[in-house]
C-alpha cells in the first residue's frame, strides 16, 4: 500500500504522456501527487529525476524515479498487482499484441498526428491526414480483433493498449477541430469512434483528460512560440 | 503438441541475434528462416504487413512482431527456466530503460557513421560514443547488467558488438579507448556459449556494409 507522499507524478496538463501513468494510478486506486511543470522552464526535480532524457512524466515511487510513460505503466500494474484491474493482459500472446500496437501508436501513428501541424502546404497536409486516417483503419482493424465485441482493448476494464492510445484523444480532437477535419469518424471507424466515448468517460480518465477548448488554447501558445519565422 | 517456432531473420540483424540469444538461452528449439530483405518472402509480409521487418517469431503460426516484445514473449512462454527479466519491478523498469534507450540511438547514430561524412559523421560519432559512456555506467562493477548472469538488457545489447568494427573503422575511432569496460562486458558475454553462436562475426558484417554501400551509392 502506497503511504501518503510516496507516489508523484512530474507532469503537465496538456501532456499525453503524462495522462498515461496518472490514468494507470486511477484504475488501481493509489493516490498520488502531481507536480506540474511549468512549461519552457524544467524543474531541477526533473533534470534530476531524468537526466537523460529531461522529459515528462517522471513517476517517483518513494523517492526512486521509473521514467518513459510505458515503462511507468507497467510498473504501476506490476507494483499493485493485486488493487483494481490487471492493466496488461494475463495471456502472454495477448500482451505481445498490447504491446506491439503500443509501439506502434508512439513510433508511427502519433508522429503521424503532429505531422498534420507541421506539414507545409496542402499537398503535404493532404498528406499528413491521409497517414492518419490509414493508421486509423489499422487500429480500428486491430479494435475489433482484440476486444472480441468488450467495450476497451483491455476487454471489461481499460487496460494497456486503452491508455496508450486513449491518451491522444484530446490532441486528436484539437487537431480536429483547428484544421476542419473529422479523423474519428464514425462512418468510417465506428469501432474506434465509440470506444473513444467510452474511454473518455471512464471515472479513471475523466479527472485527467484535458477540455478540447483549453489543449487548443494551449496548442495555440506553443505554435506562436515555435513558429518558424516568416520567409523573406 | 509440440511447439512449432520459427524466427524470420535477417543474419547481420542486431535485433534478429537479440531473438537468437533468447531463444537459446530458454533453451527453444527454433527453425531459423533467413529473409533476403531486397526480395521478402510471403511469410514475412503475411507476418508482419505493417512493418514488413524482420526478426519475427512465429509461434504455431502466430506472430510476435518488434525484437523487444519479442523478448518479453519469449520471457513469458517460457517461464520455467532462465528468466531474462529481473523478478523486482523497479530493476524491471530500469532494464526496460536502458533497453528502450538502446533502441531510440544506437541503429540511427550507427549508421550516420557509415552514410555520411565530415560534420554530420562527427556529430554522430561523438553522441553514440556518450550514448555508450552512459550505458558503460550503468553497467558499474556488476559482470552482466543482469547482476550475475546475463538478463534482459545484456541480450538487446550485446548484438550491437557485432557492428563495433564497421562503426569504428568508418568512423575512426576506437570504442575501446572509450569504453573499456564496455568491451571488457562484451568479452564476458561472448564467453557464454548460446551468445557466441548466436552472434555473427564483426568482419562479416564489415564487408556487408561495405557492399550495402556500393549498392546504396554511397561513397
Amino acid at each position: 500500500m502506497a503511504k501518503a507522499g510516496e507516489v508523484k507524478v512530474i507532469g503537465g496538463w496538456p501532456s499525453p504522456f503524462v495522462m498515461r501513468p496518472r490514468i494507470a494510478l486511477n484504475l488501481k486506486g493509489v493516490e498520488y501527487e502531481l507536480l506540474e511543470e511549468k512549461f519552457g522552464a524544467k524543474s531541477e526535480l526533473l533534470l534530476r529525476s531524468n537526466p537523460v532524457h529531461k522529459k515528462i512524466p517522471v513517476f517517483l515511487h518513494a523517492d526512486r524515479p521509473v521514467c518513459e510513460s510505458l515503462i511507468i505503466v507497467q510498473y504501476i500494474d506490476e507494483t499493485w498487482p493485486s488493487t483494481g484491474p490487471s492493466i496488461l493482459p494475463s495471456d502472454p500472446y495477448d500482451r505481445a499484441t498490447a504491446r506491439f500496437w503500443a509501439a506502434y501508436i508512439d513510433e508511427k501513428w502519433f508522429p503521424s498526428m503532429t505531422g498534420i501541424a507541421r506539414a507545409q502546404g496542402e499537398e503535404a497536409k493532404k498528406a499528413a491526414i491521409d497517414q492518419v486516417v490509414e493508421g486509423l483503419f489499422l487500429l480500428e482493424d486491430a479494435f475489433g480483433k482484440i476486444s472480441k465485441g468488450k467495450p476497451f482493448f483491455g476487454g471489461d476494464t481499460i487496460g494497456f493498449l486503452d491508455i496508450a492510445l486513449g491518451c491522444f484523444l484530446g490532441w486528436l480532437r484539437v487537431t480536429e477541430k483547428t484544421h476542419g477535419l473529422k479523423l474519428l469518424d464514425e462512418a468510417k471507424v465506428p469501432g474506434l469512434a465509440k470506444w473513444a466515448e467510452r474511454f473518455c468517460a471512464d471515472d479513471a480518465v475523466k479527472g485527467v483528460m484535458p477540455e478540447t477548448e483549453k489543449l487548443a488554447e494551449f496548442a495555440k501558445l506553443i505554435m506562436a512560440k515555435f513558429k518558424a519565422p516568416p520567409p523573406q | 503438441m509440440a511447439d512449432e517456432v520459427i524466427l524470420l531473420d535477417f543474419w547481420p540483424s542486431m535485433f534478429g541475434m537479440r531473438c537468437r540469444i533468447a531463444l537459446a538461452e530458454k533453451g527453444v528449439k527454433y527453425e531459423y528462416k533467413e529473409e533476403d530483405l531486397r526480395n521478402k518472402s510471403d511469410l514475412l509480409l503475411r507476418m508482419n504487413p505493417i512493418h514488413k521487418k524482420i526478426p519475427v517469431l512465429v509461434h504455431n503460426g502466430k506472430p510476435v512482431c518488434e525484437s523487444l516484445v519479442i523478448l518479453h514473449y519469449i520471457d513469458e512462454v517460457w517461464s520455467d527456466k532462465c528468466p531474462l527479466l529481473p523478478s523486482d519491478p523497479y530493476q524491471r523498469a530500469q532494464a526496460r530503460f536502458w533497453a528502450d534507450y538502446i533502441d531510440k540511438k544506437f541503429y540511427d547514430l550507427g549508421r550516420k557513421l557509415w552514410t555520411t561524412k565530415g560534420e554530420e559523421q562527427e556529430a554522430a560519432k561523438k553522441e553514440l560514443i556518450d550514448s555508450l559512456k552512459l550505458l558503460e555506467g550503468e553497467l558499474g562493477d556488476k559482470p552482466f547488467y543482469g547482476g550475475e548472469k546475463l538478463g534482459f538488457l545484456d541480450i538487446a545489447l550485446v548484438p550491437f558488438y557485432t557492428w563495433f568494427y564497421a562503426y569504428e573503422t568508418f568512423g575512426n575511432f576506437s570504442i575501446e579507448a572509450e569504453c573499456p569496460k564496455l568491451i571488457a562486458w562484451t568479452k564476458r558475454c561472448l564467453e557464454i556459449e548460446n551468445v557466441s553462436k548466436s552472434l555473427v562475426e564483426p568482419q562479416k558484417v564489415y564487408d556487408f556494409v561495405l557492399q550495402l554501400k556500393k549498392a546504396l551509392g554511397i561513397e
